[in-house]
């Protein structure tokens, strides 16, 4: 608890702009700019956020062979998601899973031609980096690019902000992955993000990324957004946060993220099975679960804030599931939580009672995400 | 008209034996733009240093401590829809709780203007 904070190389921007810096994962962040977390929503939302997420965790896979399926054939080990189909210049979502199903991680895996980017939470990066690096060592070079930044820019505006520096950046569709210079600095910039905003993520080494993060701040839409914003808009747009809505004890299946895991991963697919636990997610495939991840709409203004548990009935006698995460959502003008609830409550639409501070509010099973996302596909 | 104020960033403003009680400016810049306030019932006897009111901004709940031992009078309705309020006018329209004042001796602990502007900086 003791050591000395990590901090970013725009850890200094951060304090030009006003920040207020927090503890998070071992690093001195920007949790809010004077404009403070709901103009920076809001902000977000209507023109275009920079977010600086240079803690989270790179990880470099590089085939022994030189042929990259060598190493996507490796990496499946590991992820229930197709990575042997993932093409040159293309990103897709993954997660880490466990013996028993669990999930020990969520990351992002791009194919960048001859090696395989992972971007990994940061609090988890070194453990994902001992796993990744103890299953694949054997016929991948797989190394932690600890020199490397990354700079989130989202919004609408985001994509004029980014061609301003460099047209190149127009012709991305979702998810694309392409390496491209911003403000003189060689970047590799991906078509995705963590809002529900069309937008980009940038990597570059950390002695560029000041000047790449200034060149876009220099854009008329663009404005800092901390780590306060970047929860809530992630939670409006019905993404998981590691640790709070999946963990080790939640499955993909629970978790409500059959979608990353690609039809020749299930069972009848081309390669099914073959990752941690795929015998446990298989039967949940196939037979469902007793509890589900769903979104949740309070019905007054209350936030309902993760942690609170949820009954069937507004006595508070039927246990029926817990929030894991919640917080006003700003662009939708109320609460906004998800949470694990039994399957028998996980319909949409199904009333339910979240406990708050003694009293039991009227919630409701709602469909995710709460804000409809704006990707460029 | 006396105003006192807390080490929690209450202030408690001395309306005949009536406390109306708010938090700071500096708690209400702290905290950022509300979202969400609501109070004890009234007729709810709170002791000093008890949760009074809850206030919250999209990220956090924060409680709002008696300053004094009281009964809850009322809560200012107008936070309801609108509890951005208190981060407009937080020591004026922006008030959260009317209570009574149990022991008026409870006041002598508190601190004056100057003494909190000192204490925030």
């Amino acid at each position: 608890m003791n050591q000395p904070l990590l901090r970013t190389p725009l850890y200094d921007l951060h304090l030009e702009l006003g920040a207020r810096m927090v503890p998070f994962a071992g690093y001195d962040m920007p949790v809010q700019y004077p404009a403070g977390v709901m103009a920076e929503h809001l902000h977000t939302r209507t023109k275009a956020g920079l977010f600086d997420v240079s803690h989270m965790g790179q990880v470099r896979i590089r085939p022994k062979s030189g042929k990259i399926v060598d190493a996507a054939h490796a990496l499946e080990a590991l992820v229930p998601a197709d990575i042997v189909s993932l093409k040159p210049g293309r990103q897709r979502y993954a997660v880490f899973t466990t013996a028993d199903g669990g999930i020990s991680d969520d990351l992002m895996v791009t194919n960048m031609g001859d090696w395989l980017l992972l971007v990994v939470n940061a609090a988890c990066k070194d453990a994902d980096f001992a796993h990744v690096h103890d299953a694949l060592h054997a016929t991948c070079d797989v190394d932690m690019l600890a020199d490397r930044a990354l700079i989130a820019v989202q919004g609408p505006a985001a994509e004029a902000a980014l061609a301003a520096l460099n047209p190149a950046a127009t012709g991305m569709r979702f998810m694309d992955v392409a390496q491209m210079v911003l403000a003189g600095v060689p970047c590799i910039v991906s078509r995705s993000g963590y809002t529900g905003e069309d937008g980009f993520e940038i990597g570059m080494a950390h002695d560029g990324a000041l000047a790449v993060a200034r060149a876009l701040l220099a854009q008329p839409d663009v404005a800092p957004v901390g780590l306060g914003a970047r929860d809530s808009l992630r939670l409006e747009a019905g993404l998981c946060l590691y640790g709070s809505d999946i963990d080790l004890t939640t499955t993909p299946v629970e978790a409500a993220l059959e979608w990353s895991i690609q039809k020749s991963r299930r069972p009848g697919g081309a390669r099914a099975g073959g990752y941690p636990g795929a015998q446990v997610v298989a039967d949940q495939l196939a037979d469902g679960t007793t509890r589900r991840r769903v979104g949740l709409r309070a019905q007054g203004r209350a936030p309902v804030r993760g942690g609170a548990e949820l009954f069937a009935d507004e006595a508070g006698t039927q246990p029926a599931g817990r929030v894991t995460s919640g917080a006003f959502g700003p662009s939708v003008g109320g609460p906004v939580a998800m949470g694990y609830v039994a399957a028998d409550h996980a319909g949409i639409g199904t009333p339910l009672f979240a406990s708050v501070r003694g009293r039991l509010l009227p919630v409701a099973v709602t469909a995710l995400p709460f804000v409809a996302a704006t990707f460029k596909r | 008209m006396t105003v006192y104020y807390t080490r929690e960033h209450e202030w408690l403003r001395v309306e005949g034996d009536v406390a109306v009680v708010g938090i700071t400016a500096h708690a209400a810049n702290e905290l950022g733009e509300l979202v969400f306030a609501e109070a004890r019932d009234p007729g709810t006897t709170v002791e000093q240093g008890d949760s009074v009111a809850v206030v919250e901004s999209v990220k956090a709940a924060s409680d709002i401590y008696a300053p004094v031992t009281g009964d809850v009078l009322a809560f200012n309705d107008a936070l309801t829809d609108d509890a951005a309020l208190v981060n407009r006018d937080p020591e004026g329209e922006g008030w959260i709780v009317r209570m009574t004042i149990a022991d008026a001796s409870q006041l002598e602990g508190l601190m004056d203007r100057a003494t909190y502007t000192a204490l925030v900086g």
